[in-house]
């Protein structure tokens, strides 16, 4: 990537230290508990993870976001870039090297997707040509095939093609961190599972550090390596990895928000891979699972096809072992430590 | 008397050299009172999105002065300013107020906040979100509002006429026409002004096509599916 060559840091941690905003309400009083308002928020982020704030509207997230970058200022604390306190660096430069996604794009209407896609680099004066390659390489990088999509408007596009041209456009400065704000919320389910599942396979590779902020716990416990559970009034619920946060919600808050089918939730979060196995019995007829089959999915096949159990395949397709209703169960009682990465 | 042609041909050939003058100067004075008022109407309508209170009073007076007939304010301007440009150009550039400042402050507000938010968390600075995104996208309206004054504005030059000779543009010769019950000098001046007016119209129209490329690819989106 160019951002390798110029020895950029590819990822930031991230620290809120006792973050506070407060908003006066219509009475003049302070108004801890107003729209928005954030109560002494603290968590880490390590270089290169995706924490999701999640939570009910109006419980602060967005605006913890939006500290971040500084389009609204906190009223007391301090938030941590790669240690660093966010206020004390110049306002324009740290966000032009913080990505920004929002759930209504906010491409400009009146530049073309190549350009959109080029804004912080040209403003911040590359060279024509390095400009046009970084944007043929993003536009690849999520799936728009640049001679197609390089002179379109964005009134010419989809909502999953612009929001696909958000993400490039957050990324063209390779910033070590991005804050996306609802960023799949405004296009049908179909398209936001397919945004989510290549988001993902772009994390891999990139391995951002990303605050995401979403109202759906679904969309959380999937796209999360860390999840920040908020409540009304700003105030942190819960903060942890997804399973642990389904496993054991830290209050009666928690476990409504997150649903009473977190036991469900949980499974979905696990694969046929992870699970240790007994081995085949020799029966044919069986129903049989990739690794990569959520013990959700692998649940809901044995419940249907009202068998016992099912063959895991390996990556090979070879038979691996023997899955059954009560190790899927079983599978539940077990605490797993996340997925963070190294 | 009764012979007389609608058009006098041997009369407009022998003018053509008057009549482009004439044009020329209607253009001139259209043109001062289009760019001065834009120019003042700009600082007002910057004024009013500013501070939003004053815009109904910005509105107020743009309104008051529109509703002063053009006639009655020149002949009211001749005992301070004489038979002068000024006293031609003082209500011309009023006028433009009520067409020109709802059309900038309407420009201006039709940037989604989403693409200011953008705008403003992607790192460009005030200076840069103003220039690059907020004017351009405030064109389409900036430019109706073009359109209108101009349109409007060369049909109101013609009226300065009844302050002179020198003035009035092709106005001078509908004036004349009817004092000397012509016919062909007030078809002259009267399908002239027209031409004109529609001239500024088309050529604006032009203007905002090469302006804003990406308008034209949404109708374009829009008809096809």
């Amino acid at each position: 990537m160019t951002a390798a060559g110029r020895g950029h840091a590819r990822a930031a941690s991230l620290e809120f230290r006792g973050v506070t905003k407060r908003y006066r309400d219509a009475a003049g009083a302070d108004g801890a508990a107003a729209r928005g308002a954030v109560n002494d928020l603290s968590f880490e982020v390590p270089a290169g993870a995706i924490c999701v704030l999640v939570g009910p509207s109006g419980c602060g997230k967005t605006t913890s976001l939006k500290m971040v970058n500084r389009l609204i200022e906190p009223t007391a604390g301090e938030i941590l870039l790669d240690g660093a306190n966010v206020m004390t660096e110049d306002v324009t430069a740290l966000r032009r090297r913080i990505g920004y996604v929002i759930q209504q794009v906010g491409l400009f209407p009146h530049l073309t997707v190549g350009r959109n896609v080029a804004v912080i680099p040209a403003l911040v004066g590359w060279s024509e040509d390095r400009q046009q390659a970084r944007t043929d390489e993003l536009l690849s990088l999520v799936g728009l095939d640049p001679a197609q999509y390089r002179s379109r408007y964005p009134a010419q596009l989809s909502g999953g093609e612009r929001q696909r041209v958000g993400v490039a456009r957050a990324l063209a400065a390779d910033p070590p961190l991005m804050l996306m704000d609802e960023p799949f919320a405004a296009v049908d389910p179909i398209v936001r599972e397919r945004l989510q599942d290549e988001f993902l396979r772009l994390q891999r590779e990139l391995a951002k550090t990303i605050l995401f902020v979403t109202h759906d716990v679904d969309e959380a416990i999937k796209m999360g390596d860390l999840i920040a559970v908020m409540e009304e009034g700003g105030r942190l619920a819960q903060f942890g990895p997804p399973d642990q946060v389904l496993a054991h919600p830290a209050s009666d808050f928690v476990a409504r928000f997150v649903g009473a089918d977190r036991g469900l939730k949980r499974l979905s979060l696990v694969t046929i891979g992870d699970l240790k196995l007994e081995p085949a019995p020799d029966r044919p007829g069986l129903p049989a699972f990739r690794p990569e089959t959520s013990l959700r999915d692998a649940l809901s096949v044995l419940l249907v096809a009202d068998a016992r159990g099912g063959i895991a395949l390996d990556d090979a397709g070879r038979p691996r072992g023997f899955v059954t209703v009560d190790a899927i169960a079983s599978a539940l009682a077990e605490d797993r430590p996340g997925r963070l990465p190294a | 008397m009764s012979s007389e042609p609608l058009v006098r041909w041997d009369w407009l050939f022998a003018h053509l050299g008057p009549i482009a003058d004439r044009m020329g100067q209607h253009l001139y004075l259209a043109g001062i009172a289009v760019g001065l008022g834009f120019a003042i109407s700009f600082a007002l309508a910057a004024v009013s999105i500013r501070r939003r209170r004053l815009y109904p009073f910005v509105t107020l007076l743009a309104t008051a002065a529109y509703t002063i007939p053009s006639f009655a304010l020149f002949a009211a301007l001749v005992p301070v300013t004489g038979l002068t440009v000024l006293t031609a150009e003082i209500p011309l550039v009023l006028y433009t107020f009520v067409l020109f400042v709802p059309n900038i402050v309407a420009g201006f507000d039709s940037v989604p906040w989403d693409v200011l938010d953008a705008a403003d968390g992607m790192g460009f600075t005030r200076g840069q979100r103003w220039w690059r995104v907020e004017l351009p996208l405030a064109v389409p309206l900036v430019v109706a509002g073009l359109r209108l004054a101009s349109v409007s504005t060369i049909g109101l030059v013609t009226v300065s006429a009844i302050l002179g000779d020198s003035l009035g543009g092709l106005g001078y010769y509908i004036l004349d026409g009817y004092h000397r019950h012509f016919t062909t000098e007030i078809l002259v001046g009267g399908l002239l002004s027209i031409a004109l007016a529609v001239f500024a119209d088309v050529a604006f129209v032009l203007l905002q096509r090469f302006l804003t490329p990406w308008a034209a690819r949404r109708t374009e989106k829009a008809r096809w599916t």
